[in-house]
């Protein structure tokens, strides 16, 4: 910008500084009290059950939360951008098996993950192809894929199934190992969380997420590509998705053809416990990645104090009807006091 | 006055461009050329085709026929970011911002300024935005969100992002409706030393004043129809007036007499913190009350509150002396209210559905009998409105979409005056309509208020308030600035009331 008017008009200390703080302590605390939450009740079961935080504990602890976390990583992206991916639970299942019965023939364990990514990032684009092009609601479109996927991953796979024994013993290694408590799995999950939570932040393709998640409409008039980056959300998620399934036959070395059945609507509770909000615009990659770990641990968490594990589903339900709740009173909140303030400087300026 | 050479062709121009929005022709053959170093005005009535035309040099919609010629070659934009790079900058009439997004970060979404690896620099994006804001001498932080700003501020970090590149042509859709007079100074300052760099500038706005402090060439528009493009120079306000509306004004504004009665709705105190503050009107039986007032100054969100579409935090409202609750639409419906919403493709009408049964949505207690609906009295309650009303259609089962803008507001009329209401509030009530239905709607309410009738209409076309309103009200930041008489209220009076000068006077 080259013009200058008048250089010397400095503006006035804002009004508005009082609510982005507030708005900002929000937002952080959102992914705070998740964390919070879960200390609190990772300890409370310690104190109760000293063998809980075993080395063997945390282990599997972390193991537990990595697929999870995964996807939900995936997840959130698209959610960011106002849509949803019902279909990971297919796409991971799909994967996992293609990578198992790779590995099976005597494939080589790095090219069988990276297969499992492609196919994944391949059945992701199909999804975002499909909800870009064609403008019809993703919920509609990835229920429809969903059932599609599963019924491919049926048919080709029959009754077969990937055992532990038909794969090469490193590759389960990898699966179970890792750098004293901390699993090899957990670290590569860390990495992609790091990886995908930077580009959320400091690239435009990420901002532009946010963007065109918060306002559509907006986002297209301001020449942000629209397709293209709802493309790429869905192609990400795919590939996360398509990752998990590589490491989830790492991990448990059992697949069939129902693998990952239902795993989408616990990756959606995953996402929106951590505060994404599904109106989109809003939430990270963090807080989703501690949503998977929160709902994981329960599962772990009520065995270790003897409560039945017939009650994970109803507290995970009860969770996120929680944290959805907490964020509708949150955002009348905001809302409220932003309201009220902008009134003040107004009337203050015009004073 | 820098006038461009005639022999150097315009930076942006429009050659013969129509286009169509179903059977609605939005623009007709229209032609616009935009010089360098020129500020541009467009003139025209809501509906005239204003919109369209800036969204065809915006890239947002490819014309039928015709083409868009920059520097004198055709170009085509395939989509915002084209018109963008070819350095085309717009200010809409709405703001489009993102909530969720920071102020800095709504400015230069897409354009963010990078450093190493593809990086956005955010403390550069910070550091321009607060540039921007100095340079337009706002209070505004880069860092808050753009949630819960007022539609000034809003409309400020509009003109922040449009004047954030260097942009050879800056379109500019009613900047200043929202904001203050030192802050439409201040725009005016900006878009002058654009201009003087070489700049085109188009320029919409409603109030002919700023039309002639800012503009030398103004082309008015109507019904989408090119009618005159003229220097500024040796024009009147009137001479624009009449070639925007085409036709004397007298016959456009039928005003019957009515016997003022009783008061219909009294309103007390009515408070909704942040947006609008100790409100208190009457309206009577058989009077047409002006609401009037800049875009933003809370007018609607007084009828809203009202007819109980929002909740109210202090004050009262009574019908025919019966307090009415707040938060509670049915309840305003069954002691004799009816609102007549601003936007009525999304408040006032299912587009989809047909007129039929966009009539009958406020008729279930009449047409049904023990919860069942009757189709027969369905059909007469529908067909007995559409006629009185004389709204052009097909068949009554046509979607009402397919309907003109002033039929659809036909349609959204006959379905309030189906519930034979005791008060009428209208707000915008012949926005974006058709001149000759115009009249038809000013005469309806004009009868309506003979028949006892209290009428509350909101409108921001002055010369409507002026004629049809037996007593105006007009609204400033949130509060009654004026309430003034059928004499008193004058274009001067109205207006110093509503940008705020008139509270010294007053």
């Amino acid at each position: 910008m080259t013009v200058t008017t008048d250089q010397e008009h400095r503006a006035r200390p804002a009004g508005g500084s009082g609510s982005r703080k507030l708005l900002d302590t929000v937002l952080k605390v959102r992914e705070l009290a998740i964390g919070a939450v879960l200390v609190v009740m990772l300890l409370a079961t310690q104190l109760d059950n000293s063998d809980f935080l075993s080395q063997q504990g945390i282990k599997d602890l972390l193991l537990n939360a990595t697929i999870l976390v995964l996807v939900a990583v995936g997840q959130a992206m698209v959610v960011i951008t106002r849509n949803v991916d019902l279909s990971v639970g297919s796409t991971l299942g799909i994967s996992a098996f293609a990578a198992g019965d790779y590995l099976s023939g005597g494939g080589n364990p790095l090219v069988a993950v990276v297969l499992a990514v492609l196919l994944g990032a391949a059945l992701g684009a199909v999804n975002g192809l499909l909800v870009s092009l064609g403008r019809v609601p993703a919920l509609v479109v990835t229920l429809g894929t969903l059932y599609i996927i599963r019924g491919l991953d049926s048919v080709w796979v029959g009754s077969r199934q990937i055992t532990a024994s038909q794969l090469p013993s490193g590759f389960a290694g990898f699966g179970h190992d890792g750098l004293s408590v901390i699993p090899y799995l957990a670290l590569l999950t860390a990495a992609v969380l790091v990886c995908v939570a930077y580009y959320l932040r400091a690239y435009r393709g990420g901002r532009d997420l946010y963007a065109l998640g918060s306002n559509p409409e907006a986002a297209r008039l301001a020449g942000v590509p629209v397709r293209r980056r709802i493309l790429t959300a869905y192609v990400v998620c795919g590939a996360l998705a398509g990752l998990a399934g590589a490491l989830y036959l790492a991990r448990f070395g059992n697949v069939d053809s129902g693998t990952g059945t239902g795993y989408e609507l616990t990756v959606v509770s995953a996402v929106v416990v951590g505060g994404v909000a599904f109106t989109g615009g809003s939430g990270t990659v963090y807080g989703a990645a501690l949503g998977a770990l929160l709902l994981t641990s329960i599962n772990s968490v009520l065995p270790s104090i003897g409560v039945s594990s017939v009650w994970v589903q109803a507290i995970d339900g009860f969770l996120l009807l929680l944290a959805i709740a907490v964020d509708r009173v949150v955002a009348l909140r905001v809302a409220d006091l932003l309201r009220k303030r902008a009134a003040e400087t107004r009337s203050a300026r015009h004073a | 006055m820098t006038q461009a050479a005639p022999e150097t062709p315009p930076v942006l121009a429009l050659e013969g461009v129509s286009k169509s929005f179903g059977a609605v022709h939005a623009l007709r053959g229209v032609s616009l050329r935009l010089h360098a170093g020129e500020a541009h005005a467009l003139a025209g009535e809501n509906g005239a085709g204003k919109s369209t035309l800036i969204k065809t040099l915006a890239g947002v919609h490819r014309p039928d026929t015709g083409v868009v010629l920059l520097d004198g070659e055709p170009v085509e934009f395939h989509g915002p970011a084209d018109a963008r790079d070819a350095g085309v900058a717009v200010i809409y009439q709405e703001p489009t911002l993102f909530p969720d997004l920071s102020v800095a970060e709504n400015i230069f979404v897409g354009r963010q300024p990078r450093r190493s690896f593809g990086r956005v620099d955010h403390r550069a994006v910070r550091q321009a935005a607060a540039d921007l804001f100095r340079r337009l001498g706002v209070a505004l932080e880069p860092d808050q969100p753009a949630r819960g700003l007022s539609i000034a501020d809003q409309q400020l970090v509009e003109i922040a992002k449009a004047l954030s590149f260097d942009a050879r042509v800056l379109v500019m859709d009613e900047p200043t409706a929202a904001l203050t007079g030192s802050e439409v100074a201040r725009l005016f300052g900006v878009v002058r030393a654009l201009r003087e760099q070489g700049a085109a500038v188009l320029f919409i706005s409603h109030r002919l004043d700023e039309v002639f402090a800012l503009c030398q060439r103004v082309t008015t528009l109507r019904d989408g129809a090119l009618i005159a493009s003229e220097p500024v120079d040796g024009l009147t306000e009137d001479d624009l007036v009449r070639r925007m509306v085409g036709r004397d004004l007298d016959e456009l504004y039928p005003k019957q007499d009515a016997k003022i009665g009783g008061v219909a709705l009294s309103v007390r105190r009515l408070t909704r913190e942040g947006v609008f503050t100790d409100v208190s009107f009457d309206v009577r039986h058989g009077e047409i009350v002006g609401l009037a007032g800049l875009v933003g100054a809370g007018r609607s969100e007084v009828a809203r509150a009202v007819f109980g579409v929002d909740r109210w935090d202090g004050g009262e409202v009574e019908v025919d002396g019966r307090p009415l609750p707040p938060g509670a639409p049915s309840l305003a419906m069954a002691a004799g209210l009816a609102l007549v919403p601003e936007d009525r493709r999304a408040e006032g009408l299912v587009m989809d559905m047909s007129i039929e049964r966009n009539i009958n949505l406020t008729g279930f207690a009449s047409t049904s009998r023990a919860g069942v609906m009757r189709r027969g009295a369905e059909r007469s309650r529908a067909v007995d409105w559409a006629v009185r009303l004389q709204v052009k259609y097909a068949r009554l089962a046509d979607a009402v979409s397919t309907l003109s803008g002033g039929n659809q507001q036909k349609v959204v009329l006959a379905k309030w005056l189906a519930t034979d209401p005791g008060v009428l509030i209208v707000d915008e009530p012949t926005r974006g309509i058709d001149v000759g239905t115009k009249a038809e709607v000013h005469r309806l309410l004009s009868q309506l208020a003979a028949d006892g009738v209290a009428v509350l209409m909101i409108s921001s076309d002055l010369p409507e308030v002026l004629a049809m309103a037996d007593r105006v009200l007009v609204m400033h930041e949130g509060r009654l600035a004026a309430d003034l008489t059928r004499a008193e209220a004058t274009e001067e009076s109205v207006m110093a009331a509503a940008t705020g000068r008139g509270r010294s006077a007053a």
